[in-house]
């Protein structure tokens, strides 16, 4: 990796999402927007609203992020500029950090903007700090990135890259513990929701949520969902190859 | 070591079917050498070959003393792919100072490309704004940062008008007299002409590897297509 290449390429990119003010104005309005449609549905029950609004800081922005970036990814493909870039000194590792760092720093916006909106206007309850939910949905962001350029992998059109966006991301949400406890799961189910990162993600909101400190047990989860994330990484670089058919 | 690009018995195949069939030449070092055939020939696999980005079955392909697309090669090589591969929702200036900067150079360089293309004025639009000719001159703008060792272009004169593509030629030999190595594919025969050095192609073989005196003696006509056609010809009949 070099440091010159990577704050290029981070540029380049935080430099082409700014371009589009659209899609600037989707990012940072989407989640706190559906935050409020969530506090009217449960405006007569605000500790349920507490329960699934925390979960959703951290949700929403692993969903967006994922759709973002493996479209962006794919368009890289698509365009000829990836195969371009591979025959430069930037090494692949430089270019999927690139992108994690300007969706990262894109989600931490997002994040923002979010957590402001359920604190203050919908008076949001949680034992712990703000800060650390941001933290906590920066990270799952991030997740979200990893997984969203190992998916581009196999996507050859956009049609096929929006439709890995339900079959990574849904089957998480339901699994996570957010619609029934997982603990009433099948035991089977449980299982599989061990392996599924989002699930460390929403047990380590449910800290923030519960502990007015940090604990062991967030630090952990949330070393599991970066820990996923660098891997997600790693093994997306070994889908980009510099030679093709 | 003193030829820029050296291949030997290359074999490629695509979608299971053979695109290169045992292609064999050099490029010698500072020269402007045309890689001409018709359309479907197998130039822009060969071009992709010569830059390490195809996967090839047999042969070999050395750049600069090295095997293609070694890391070694990635800062002196530069390459234009056929379709404009550069940033939309980027300016010209911004295309050209990403591309300069992935190989350690500044923004004066970026510009001094930019210029070179003939896009100085438009430097700030957005790519995405700009007619099909200019993507193209951006494109190549990107490829010409700096001081490239060899400078591989999958025809970056389509679709530009006569002044620019005289301009365009003119960098060309102005680089290679500065010691630049030029690989350049093109379908339009009155640019082959203007090369040192002319490869021609046809259905996956070289026809020719000469320069384009060469070509028009060997065919008895001063005028290269009907040369090229000639030499179409003879081949088959030899065949």
């Amino acid at each position: 990796m070099n440091a010159s290449i990577l704050f290029a390429t981070t540029g380049r990119i935080l430099c082409q999402l700014t371009r589009d003010h659209r899609t600037v104005a989707l990012v940072l309005a989407v989640p706190a927007l559906l935050l409020t449609l969530l506090y009217y549905m449960f405006e007569s029950t605000p500790v349920v609203f507490d329960r699934i609004a925390i979960v959703m800081l951290g949700v929403l922005p692993f969903i967006v992020m994922f759709l973002i970036t493996s479209i962006a990814m794919l368009r890289e493909r698509t365009s000829g500029t990836l195969e371009r870039l591979l025959t430069t000194p930037l090494g692949k590792l430089d270019l999927l950090a690139g992108y994690g760092i300007a969706f990262g720093l894109a989600a931490a916006a997002q994040a923002g903007v979010a957590c402001a909106v359920a604190y203050w206007l919908f008076d949001l309850e949680t034992a712990g700090s703000i800060w650390l939910v941001v933290l906590v949905a920066v990270v799952n962001a991030v997740l979200g990135v990893a997984l969203g350029l190992l998916c581009s992998a196999f996507a050859r059109t956009e049609f096929q890259a929006v439709q890995f966006m339900p079959v990574v991301a849904l089957p998480q949400v339901f699994l996570c513990g957010l619609l029934v406890p997982r603990e009433q799961m099948a035991g089977w189910l449980e299982t599989v929701s061990d392996f599924l990162p989002l699930t460390y993600a929403v047990s380590a909101l449910r800290e923030v949520g519960g502990n007015s400190g940090t604990t062991s047990q967030m630090w952990a989860d949330l070393a599991v969902v970066g820990g996923v994330a660098v891997a997600a990484l790693v093994l997306a670089a070994g889908t980009l190859r510099r030679r093709t058919a | 070591m003193d030829d820029a690009v050296h291949v030997q018995d290359l074999l490629v195949d695509r979608g299971g079917h053979p695109v290169l069939r045992g292609i064999s030449f050099t490029v010698p070092r500072g020269s402007v050498t045309g890689l001409l055939g018709p359309s479907g020939c197998g130039k822009t696999t060969l071009i992709r070959a010569v830059v390490g980005v195809q996967v090839v079955r047999a042969g070999s392909v050395r750049v600069l003393g090295e095997p293609a697309g070694s890391r070694a090669l990635r800062r002196s090589v530069r390459y234009m792919t056929q379709a404009p591969s550069i940033y939309g929702d980027l300016s010209v200036a911004e295309n050209a100072r990403y591309f300069a900067r992935l190989i350690g150079l500044g923004p004066a360089e970026a510009a001094h490309a930019v210029e070179q293309v003939g896009l100085a004025d438009a430097a700030d639009q957005l790519v995405g704004t700009l007619s099909g000719g200019q993507r193209t001159r951006t494109s190549l703008a990107c490829a010409l940062v700096g001081r490239p060792e060899l400078l591989v272009l999958d025809e970056p004169t389509v679709g530009l008008d006569p002044v620019l593509r005289e301009e365009l030629w003119t960098t060309f030999h102005r680089m290679a007299a500065d010691g630049v190595t030029l690989l350049v594919s093109s379908h339009v025969m009155d640019e082959a002409g203007r090369c040192d050095q002319l490869l021609l192609m046809r259905e996956g073989a070289l026809l020719a590897d000469a320069t384009p005196t060469q070509i028009r003696q060997r065919a008895g006509s001063d005028d290269l297509e009907q040369a090229f056609l000639r030499l179409i010809r003879t081949q088959g009949l030899a065949a």
